[in-house]
């Protein structure tokens, strides 16, 4: 059972979550893997029932040096990690044309929590190092489409801590030190 | 039954191969030894009808080349780089890349293998080689690649005292004798040494043999040496010579010795000096730390050509350390010299134990889009929270106890902060690079960045890492590979490096 399918029943099941939510708020949660079913873009640009809000992702760059940040519609969630963890679940799937996403094909997540610290933990599959690239340029983004797009979009996160198959690693691909939680870059975005 | 039969044709079918080994084992001949820039392996020779001849799969491994049979046509076919050699049996003459070239000898097919005589290496493949092909008989050496390998011949003149030993070299090259202990090491400046040593001893020299690293000559010596001379001379253009005298230990011997060493004009009687510092070639003082990226599983990027970050990476770092050694007489120390992987903290390790005075990490970049191009170079962005503490930190001192009593201060530093106390001067070495680079090749329009990089953390002195070319881009991948390419690398790092060292100097040291 997820947040999602949870906001499709109604109102009143929306208030028992916030209840949730303000009963749990400073204890470390964990969310279960990627919906079992990722939502297609086409599905989530649509007006649908479901409220949604607009979040903004990263993609590969004009310059192919930077990212570029894309206005997109995410279902919402009241609950931060939940609303996280769809952010992530919409950057890792296939980018919709003409955007280039710069995060390894097959990457999936397994998990994403938020501590009471403003710390957010993003769990990768394997895949985010064995299908990556190499090379700092292509590692950099991907890192950074990662952390800008959970502390753009959820306030209440400061920091990104990314571990790969549950564990803390050195860097994804050789590269880029991802041992302590990074914050924002805005300097490698670029455009609108 | 059927078993026995089994047996039996087993053993026959031994006792043929055997055979057809027989013509060869009965004709061993001295092996030669392959020197290339970082090794030496050697290659066995069998002799045949009075020739020399080497295995053509043997050469195939070499030299990286591939090697193709074809039974039907009694031919065999030795392809590099789109160039091929092909080879008949029994034929005295081998087509190159089309044009025929003749050797001394036929081409022999033994089974499944194929002999050319050594000379094929010179006069076949050298032509298409991308690398300098020599060919040293009496000394049996092949050498691949510009190395420079002078003769070096030593002789014990005198058993002493003073023990005298006479080294000489041809072509003439700088050379330089250090005494370590009970050793004298004798360092010629050459990538390896054809050597003719003496065998066995005399006076206080009791055996001189090759030493470990390939440039260097070892005096064992016997017992203590009070003092050594070194006198360097250049009797003519064709050789240079050292002349070391060493006097036994005690301490009386000194006077008797300079006495007998009385008759010998050449020898002037003074203190043991540090002959590096006169004789050597011009130190600069100067320790550099390259680090190529990458090795062993971890290949780095790969080109859709298949060009590997990990290799090209190592040539370049290697093509480097030759320049700077050559040219500055630099120190430099390799954080991997072959294809192993190494982690990000032994690289600090190596970097910081090496008390280098810049770190330099060669890498090849890639690009989620295949536009991309251009040399990047960069330094380290240390987390704020790190910076703010960086202060605090350069603070921490312990003190240690020293011999004869009392304690010292030390400064200790947290590995990850150690950087962070260079960025100044790891920003004006980036912009040294970029500069250098810029003239010689294509760097991105922002070519100076800053990048959170996990291997520049620990290294305690000014450290860039460059990105070479972007294997994603085809035509870089191309030009990565090209020998240009990785000399307009090496002269531009080398050429910021000096610049680096002397601001205020322009021109290289030379």
């Amino acid at each position: 059972m997820t947040g999602r399918n949870g906001l499709l029943i109604g109102g009143s099941i929306l208030f028992a979550i916030l209840i949730i939510a303000t009963v749990l708020l400073s204890v470390e949660k964990f969310v279960p893997p990627r919906r079992a079913e990722s939502t297609p873009p086409a599905a989530v640009e649509a007006p649908t029932a479901t409220a949604h809000i607009t979040a903004t992702l990263f993609y590969m760059g004009p310059d192919g040096r930077t990212l570029l940040p894309v206005r997109r519609e995410i279902p919402v969630a009241t609950l931060a990690e939940v609303l996280g963890a769809q952010i992530l679940s919409e950057l890792f799937a296939p980018a919709p044309p003409p955007y280039v996403s710069v995060i390894p094909k097959g990457t999936t997540l397994r998990a994403f929590y938020i501590t009471n610290r403003g710390d957010a933990f993003v769990d990768l599959s394997p895949e985010v190092s064995t299908a990556h690239p190499g090379g700092t340029v292509a590692e950099l983004l991907t890192v950074y489409a990662i952390v800008n797009a959970v502390t753009a979009n959820l306030p209440s996160v400061q920091r990104v801590q990314i571990l790969v198959d549950g564990k803390e690693v050195d860097t994804i691909a050789g590269h880029i030190d991802v041992r302590r939680p990074l914050a924002r870059d805005g300097s490698l975005v670029k455009g609108t | 039954m059927g078993r026995l039969r089994g047996t039996v044709t087993f053993t026959v079918a031994v006792l043929v191969f055997l055979l057809a080994l027989l013509p060869q084992a009965q004709a061993p001949a001295t092996p030669f030894t392959l020197i290339t820039r970082d090794a030496r392996r050697p290659v066995t020779a069998t002799v045949v009808n009075n020739q020399e001849l080497l295995a053509l799969d043997d050469i195939a491994t070499l030299f990286q080349l591939a090697l193709r049979e074809d039974a039907g046509a009694g031919s065999a076919t030795l392809t590099y780089r789109g160039r091929t050699i092909v080879l008949a049996a029994n034929q005295p003459t081998v087509s190159v890349n089309g044009r025929a070239v003749s050797l001394p000898a036929p081409v022999v097919q033994q089974g499944r293998r194929w002999l050319a005589p050594v000379e094929f290496l010179q006069s076949a493949l050298a032509p298409i080689y991308d690398q300098r092909i020599q060919v040293r008989r009496a000394a049996r050496l092949i050498i691949l690649g510009d190395l420079r390998v002078p003769r070096v011949t030593a002789r014990i003149d005198s058993p002493g005292p003073p023990t005298r030993v006479t080294i000489e070299v041809a072509p003439p090259t700088s050379i330089t004798a250090t005494q370590e202990g009970q050793r004298v090491v004798v360092r010629v400046d050459a990538d390896a040494l054809e050597l003719a040593l003496p065998v066995g001893g005399a006076g206080v020299v009791q055996q001189i043999r090759p030493g470990e690293q390939g440039n260097t000559v070892v005096l064992s010596l016997d017992g203590g040496v009070s003092s050594m001379r070194a006198v360097p001379a250049t009797p003519n253009n064709t050789i240079a010579r050292l002349t070391i005298d060493l006097q036994g230990g005690g301490a009386a011997a000194p006077d008797s010795a300079d006495a007998s060493a009385a008759p010998r004009p050449a020898i002037p009687a003074a203190a043991p000096v540090d002959l590096n510092e006169i004789l050597g070639p011009r130190k600069t003082g100067l320790t550099v730390v390259i680090d190529p990226g990458h090795g062993g599983a971890d290949t780095g990027a790969r080109g859709r050509g298949g060009a590997t970050e990990k290799q090209i990476a190592l040539d370049v770092a290697r093509r480097l350390k030759t320049l700077l050694e050559m040219r500055m007489s630099a120190r430099v120390v390799l954080t991997r010299t072959d294809d192993t992987a190494v982690d990000f903290d032994s690289r600090a390790t190596i970097a910081n134990q090496s008390r280098g005075d810049l770190f330099i990490s060669l890498h090849l970049n890639t690009a989620p889009s295949p536009d991309v191009s251009g040399t990047e170079v960069y330094y380290l962005l240390s987390d704020r929270e790190l910076e703010l503490t960086r202060t605090e930190a350069a603070k921490t001192t312990v003190a240690v106890p020293v011999v004869g009593g009392g304690t010292r201060p030390i400064e200790v530093i947290p590995w990850d902060l150690a950087q962070a106390r260079y960025l100044e001067s790891s920003a004006r070495l980036a912009a040294l690079f970029a500069e250098s680079l810029a003239a010689r090749l294509s760097v991105s329009a922002a070519p100076v960045r800053r990048v959170p990089l996990r291997v520049l953390k620990g290294v305690n002195m000014p450290a860039v890492l460059v990105e070479m070319a972007y294997l994603t881009n085809p035509a870089q991948e191309k030009a990565a590979r090209s020998d240009d390419f990785k000399k307009a690398i090496v002269e531009g790092l080398h050429d910021a490096v000096v610049r680096f060292r002397s601001p205020g100097e322009e021109a290289p040291i030379r």
